[in-house]
């Protein structure tokens, strides 16, 4: 059977989506550097796009590539003429596991499970900046090109080979080994796992730049991630956290923009679109979450709080004393301006616009939240709602001063024409709730 | 993008209910599916005596209950997976042990089928239709 070069290339990109994290873990394992063992998974794609447009793509391929990979590393070792005593040992490894066959990359599973894990620490290690551990992340574990990554953040294929190289680099000079981290440290290295797959879902789910509102395609990367890392570490509540906040917030991905592109805030959008696999699947991860530990962790409260919403069928049906309930405990956990200011309207919502000012009030100070575009854009949603028109106006206009997603922009600006007009007298039943502030 | 795969698996309703061993190995792709982080839902059907057809014509409409000892391709079962491309929910139906299995070991029925359908998006519509599907 022979396909064309095109249909291979497809083929291939497709198995590769599948099998990268499995190939590169386990020849890092094999190599002991990330860096060699993707340079020899490329060369083994190379062999295959060729090879398997001839003789059709093999039953296993993610063995194939394996195999291919370590054949490769073995040639390169016999090539150079002088071993040292080092290299001498690692060439008795690799034929040792040239002698494993293939079949091994099925057999041991738990091991090849390990080695994505492994992986997965290591393209999130803390001894690199955050870009690069989005970068490393996205390449390795979940199979994406470099141009591919480069279009998900609007910048030059050649910033994120850089950034992908300099990665590379520091985690060999730093001589970070391919091992799981030890106990004592693994919460800590999760929390940078889970940092990374939520930057990248937030990517897509409210763009921090450009022109499109939403990029649901980021969201279903993030999810794929983050519902693998779930099966890796089942036992870590915070992961089953993470996991349902992404699904409970990707379940309202198709109502928060509309026809023509524009956002579509919580308060107004068409509950009947959201998706309900999702939002079940989201509730089955918080019980599971919650089932696994005494007190929900930050995920796990902000994965409730986005339930809240979930199980509301109308907006005036949305527990909003509970979800003041859940942000006070999220503010005592993890503190932070933006906690504070979501607070603040679950406080308006269940209290009343005037609760939410006087919220609002002791935030005006916090030098994190000065520019933040939210804090005005929801100070002018709550004028708005005690009347306070011209307030409300300026409030809109900085706020759309300060936002630089584009969709969001033209949003706060129109609400600040709405405002503009001669008799500024909104709808209350579609403004009261137009912006129930950042939890969108 | 969202693909269901449909598994026809070519059987008639006596042999429906299936082995021990063919659920293991069902239940070990469904594990890798997961695991993979590409499963949204999967569900597997009662034969067609448990069910019925239901048609209109001429303003009449008619029920006809199962079996439907005619009908072939008959659909067993389903799985929605969430991949990014057709080539990948390709790949990973040629994965699923009753296309691997019996079609790899010379079984002589008729092979069972896993068939994809991609699963429509709004943006799949063209603007009119987004807005007709907009409630009033």
């Amino acid at each position: 059977m022979s396909e064309s070069p095109e249909s291979t290339a497809k083929v291939v990109e497709a198995i590769w989506r599948i099998e990268s994290a499995k190939v590169i873990g386990a020849l890092t394992r094999h190599v002991g550097d990330v860096g060699l063992a993707e340079d020899l998974a490329h060369d083994a794609l190379v062999a295959a796009l060729e090879q398997w447009s001839r003789s059709g793509v093999p039953v296993k391929p993610g063995a194939w590539l394996v195999t291919v990979a370590k054949r490769r590393f073995i040639d390169g070792l016999r090539r150079t003429a002088v071993f040292s005593s080092k290299q001498d040992a690692i060439y008795r490894q690799a034929e040792s596991c040239q002698q494993s066959t293939a079949t091994d990359f099925e057999v041991v599973e738990e091991q090849i499970e390990d080695d994505v894990l492994r992986l997965v620490f290591m393209a999130c290690h803390p001894v690199i900046s955050r870009d690069a551990r989005v970068a490393l992340t996205l390449k390795l574990v979940a199979g994406l090109t470099v141009s591919e990554i480069a279009r998900a953040f609007l910048v030059g294929e050649t910033t994120v080979s850089q950034r992908i190289v300099r990665a590379k680099r520091t985690l060999a000079e730093a001589r970070v080994s391919f091992e799981l981290p030890p106990p004592e440290q693994l919460h800590e290295r999760l929390e940078s796992v889970l940092e990374v797959i939520y930057l990248v879902f937030n990517e897509g789910y409210a763009a921090s730049s450009g022109s499109e509102w939403t990029r649901p395609e980021f969201c279903r990367e993030a999810l794929r991630l983050g519902r693998m890392l779930a099966e890796l570490v089942p036992q870590e509540p915070e992961v089953h956290g993470l996991v349902a906040l992404m699904e409970i917030q990707a379940s309202r991905l198709r109502a928060r923009v509309s026809a023509s592109g524009d956002p579509v805030l919580l308060g107004d959008q068409d509950r009947d679109r959201w998706d309900q696999i999702l939002i079940r699947r989201g509730l089955a991860a918080l019980e599971r979450s919650a089932r696994l530990c005494d007190a929900l962790g930050a995920y796990g409260l902000q994965a409730a709080i986005a339930a809240c919403h979930a199980r509301a069928r109308t907006l005036a049906e949305t527990d909003w004393s509970r979800i003041s309930a859940l942000y006070d405990a999220l503010a005592e956990i993890s503190p932070s301006p933006v906690v504070d200011l979501n607070r603040a309207v679950a406080l308006s919502m269940a209290f009343g616009p005037e609760a939410g000012l006087e919220a609002l009030e002791a935030l005006s100070s916090e030098p994190a939240l000065e520019g933040y575009h939210h804090l005005s854009s929801v100070r002018g949603d709550l004028l708005e709602r005690l009347g306070r028109f011209d307030e409300a106006r300026s409030e809109f206009e900085r706020a759309a001063s300060l936002a630089n997603n584009e969709r969001e922009r033209k949003l706060l600006l129109d609400r600040v024409s709405a405002l503009a007009g001669p008799s500024p007298m909104p709808d209350p039943s579609s403004t009261a709730g137009a912006n129930p502030g950042i939890e969108r | 993008m969202r693909f269901m795969m449909f598994m026809i698996p070519n059987i008639s309703e006596e042999d429906w209910m299936p082995s021990s061993e063919a659920v293991a190995e069902m239940t070990k792709y469904n594990e890798e599916l997961t695991k993979a982080g590409v499963l949204l839902a999967l569900d597997g059907l009662h034969p067609t005596s448990k069910g019925a057809r239901v048609s209109g014509s001429g303003g009449r409409i008619t029920v006809t209950d199962g079996p439907f000892s005619e009908a072939k391709e008959i659909v067993g079962g389903y799985w929605m997976i969430d991949v990014s491309s057709k080539e990948e929910a390709i790949e990973w139906a040629k994965r699923c042990p009753a296309v691997e299995g019996p079609a790899n070991h010379g079984y002589d029925g008729i092979a069972p089928v896993v068939e994809i359908r991609q699963v429509f998006e709004m943006a799949d519509f063209a603007a009119e239709i987004q807005s007709a599907a907009n409630k009033p």
